[in-house]
């Protein structure tokens, strides 16, 4: 059997889980695996999600915010495009493979632009194989 | 130990069809504190509600799940299922496995899967929600209008009427929009300025409506209910409280402007009023055409002017406005073709825009009503070119909807004025609205004479000097063409305003592909927005023709009404909290909120945040080092459980 990847999602309610949405009202097809998650605000996401979602087992980690400067708080993606930057550092200066993590903006009438970076993002997660390096067996 | 109740929805074959809902249900009954679990046809109908509401008595649920379409779509409406039945709406989870699932795949296998590890999730995550209590609110019971079009116009006009006192906000100095540009209106042919002027003068009149011409919305802070607006009013250098509208001034001004408002065919004087029927009919001085403020000397209005009113002087003010609910009709531009050198508007003095063309129509435009060429002499023939940067996807996709139309009117418009021959250049003709069809074969009946194919290209006569040379490909009969005529006329495609952009950032709107405000629903809730108390109307949310317009612009008013007529109004509860055990005092949560609503109580030495300010982003709980900030509803140990139950399906 083929490897499919678990990937997890991180959204935020008024860009990326809008566009995500709007990407199934206009049938756009792309693979199932991606598991989203519903935040408010990018901003609510702590590195320590990421972290924890690699220990759980995510071979892959997308997070989706609205485009600098249109978020829907003023700031927030501001602080989290930073915060995100860093943990991206921290990831692969641990050992991640640096394909595994992404950040992406993608606003609530890209639809579009969410199926093709789900499409193309576990297409990289699957050449990449199985993530072990924080995996922990349970 | 929760009791939890599973709900999965068929959405007829939206969902079934790619998702086994049955075992999806026996899945969910096989979860961890799942006491019952059901599918159901369509869940958000009266049966479908009714069924929870008998579970949660029944079977004494204390958390639901509703395994359906999109939380943007039906959360409000299950959250009232909960309240109904007793519990507190917060503890509600809605899986989405419609729009993030069934529609997107077309894999019965895949979609099921995945439809249950989402499912797993919100059952991990449903186990540690907590009721919340939403906060009440005072609500300001004015409305801002932003826009002095039709749409504008008309929405400020019923607020008005029931009682509420509006704020009417302009950037021109004179309300009207576009629509006071036009000199006749399809189907009917009835005369623009006649239906629209007492409207304006409706507004003028009006005691509920304060009317801010001249003036930009510069700040926007609060929520629906509450919205602090600060507005620019920008220097007239006429004060209105003084002017008595005689226009001696305008008499004497000998400076000369372009005139914006006849589409840059003539010049304006320095001080103006736009036009004879302008709402106010007070002018203003264009200080980049005024030949004191350029040049130090004239000062001729101010000697005219027995009131005393021209103040050089006088400088932007900014007044506050407190409002309940913002009603944005902000209109269009049309694209500037410049750009697409093929048609060679701006270089040829025979090629038109639609626009100017409206003013050519108007006996109160630039030649009183006649068509006349920028020489004076009359167009002998003329060609219409639908669909200038529109349906291209070079530039715009989107079809602009109303050029089909206008576009037939000008055709009746120029048989009336003129004796020419007319040419129109279509790829399809777009009829649809009451009485359209109708006019378009009235049109065909004129004489009008339709060629099937999109415009290509405007050159220059090579055998008659002066006139130009229309080539298309007629698509019927499949042959190149070349037309010569005196006068192209485009349509271009409606775009949103330049400054759409800096109005959708100021009131947190998104925009859609082409830039036009994004509603919250493009079915169910198309003049609202996902700022709750922002709604929309008119061609600021996609192009439209006037029926239209003014059917969105009363729609948007009553939206605003549903805010603005209660006296209190519940908030969202998802909001941060501090523990204040475990706050070290850092105040990094007061650094980075955008609304101020963490403060540092330096004799606790602990943070506070204002729940009346904070709008639940949870940017502070990410910050917070020592984890002391709660962000309701989205806890670290909510969202780490949800992340816990999708990967480990």
């Amino acid at each position: 059997m083929s490897f499919e990847p678990k990937i997890l999602g991180i959204a935020c309610n008024w860009c990326t889980y809008t566009g995500a949405d709007l990407a199934g009202t206009t049938r756009l097809q792309y693979p199932q695996n991606l598991r989203v998650v519903r935040v408010m605000c990018s901003s609510r996401i702590n590195p320590s999600f990421i972290f924890r979602a690699f220990q759980l087992g995510a071979d892959g980690v997308l997070i989706g915010g609205c485009h600098p400067g249109d978020c829907h708080y003023n700031t927030g993606n501001l602080y989290a495009r930073r915060r995100l930057a860093v943990t991206k550092k921290i990831l692969e200066f641990s050992g991640l493979e640096p394909g595994r993590f992404r950040v992406e903006w993608i606003s609530a009438s890209e639809g579009n632009k969410f199926a093709e970076v789900v499409t193309e993002f576990t297409a990289q997660i699957k050449s990449l194989g199985p993530q072990t390096k924080f995996k922990i067996s349970q | 130990m929760s009791r939890i109740g599973v709900f999965v929805c068929h959405c007829g074959l939206n969902i079934a069809k790619t998702v086994r809902v049955s075992e999806l249900a026996e899945f969910a009954a096989t979860l961890p504190d799942v006491v019952v679990a059901k599918d159901y046809k369509f869940m958000c109908s009266t049966p479908g509600q009714e069924m929870i509401v008998n579970d949660i008595k029944q079977h004494k649920l204390d958390r639901i799940i509703v395994t359906a379409c999109s939380p943007l779509m039906h959360e409000q409406t299950f959250r009232k299922v909960l309240t109904a039945s007793g519990l507190n709406q917060y503890l509600l989870t809605i899986v989405n496995i419609r729009e993030q699932v069934s529609w997107v795949t077309h894999d019965i296998e895949e979609g099921t899967a995945k439809a249950k590890a989402l499912l797993n999730g919100a059952v991990y995550r449903s186990r540690l929600l907590v009721p919340l209590t939403s906060r009440v609110i005072d609500v300001n019971p004015n409305v801002m209008v932003v826009g002095g079009g039709i749409a504008g116009i008309q929405a400020a006009l019923e607020l008005a009427n029931t009682g509420k006192k509006v704020y009417l906000v302009e950037k021109n100095s004179t309300i009207g929009g576009h629509m006071a540009q036009f000199d006749k209106t399809f189907p009917t042919l009835d005369c623009s300025a006649c239906i629209l002027t007492p409207k304006m003068d409706a507004v003028l009149q009006h005691k509920n409506i304060t009317m801010m011409t001249s003036c930009e919305v510069s700040e926007v802070k609060g929520f629906v209910g509450n919205f602090d607006i600060t507005v620019r009013q920008k220097a007239r250098y006429v004060d209105h409280s003084k002017c008595n509208a005689c226009l001696a001034c305008t008499e004497k001004c000998p400076g000369k402007g372009i005139s914006e408002w006849d589409e840059s065919l003539v010049k304006r004087k320095a001080i103006y009023i736009p036009f004879p029927q302008a709402v106010p009919q007070k002018p203003i001085i264009d200080k980049e055409s005024c030949t004191f403020f350029k040049k130090g000397k004239c000062r001729l209005c101010e000697k005219a002017c027995e009131q005393k009113a021209i103040d050089f002087e006088q400088q932007d003010t900014f007044v506050q406005v407190k409002v309940g609910a913002v009603i944005l009709a902000t209109g269009f531009d049309l694209m500037d073709t410049k750009p697409l050198v093929q048609y060679g508007y701006g270089k040829y003095p025979g090629v038109y825009n639609a626009l100017e063309v409206e003013r050519l129509f108007n006996s109160a435009g630039p030649t009183g009503g006649k068509v006349t060429l920028r020489d004076g002499s009359e167009p002998k023939s003329i060609a219409i070119l639908h669909c200038i940067g529109s349906r291209d996807k070079n530039n715009h996709e989107h079809c602009s909807r109303v050029c089909c139309m206008y576009s037939l009117k000008f055709a009746h418009l120029f048989k009336e004025k003129t004796s020419a021959d007319v040419y129109h250049f279509y790829i399809d003709m777009r009829a649809a609205g009451k009485g359209y069809e109708e006019f378009y074969n009235r049109i065909i009946e004129e004489d009008v004479k339709f060629i099937r194919g999109k415009g290509a290209r405007v050159a220059q006569s090579a055998d008659e000097p002066g006139r130009l040379v229309v080539e298309a490909e007629d698509t019927i009969t499949g042959k190149f063409i070349k037309l010569p005529v005196d006068m192209v006329v485009l349509s271009p495609a409606i775009v949103p305003r330049a400054d759409a952009r800096d109005i959708a950032r100021l009131f947190n709107l998104s925009t859609d592909k082409q830039g036009f405000f994004m509603e919250r629903h493009p079915k169910l809730a198309p003049l609202s927005t996902m700022s709750e108390g922002i709604f929309i109307a008119g061609v600021c949310q996609s192009p439209k023709d006037i029926p239209d317009t003014v059917a969105q612009a009363y729609g948007a008013a009553a939206e605003a009404l549903t805010i603005v007529v209660r006296d209190k109004m519940e908030l969202e509860a998802t909001t941060a909290m501090v523990n204040p055990a475990s706050c070290c005092g850092c105040q990094n949560c007061v650094r980075v909120c955008p609304y101020g609503a963490p403060s540092y109580n330096a004799e606790k030495k602990v943070s506070e945040i204002n729940e009346a300010l904070c709008k639940g982003c949870g940017l502070c709980a990410s910050v917070c080092p020592s984890s002391a900030i709660i962000a309701r509803h989205f806890t670290n140990d909510q969202v780490l459980a949800e992340m816990e139950g999708l990967m480990e399906f």
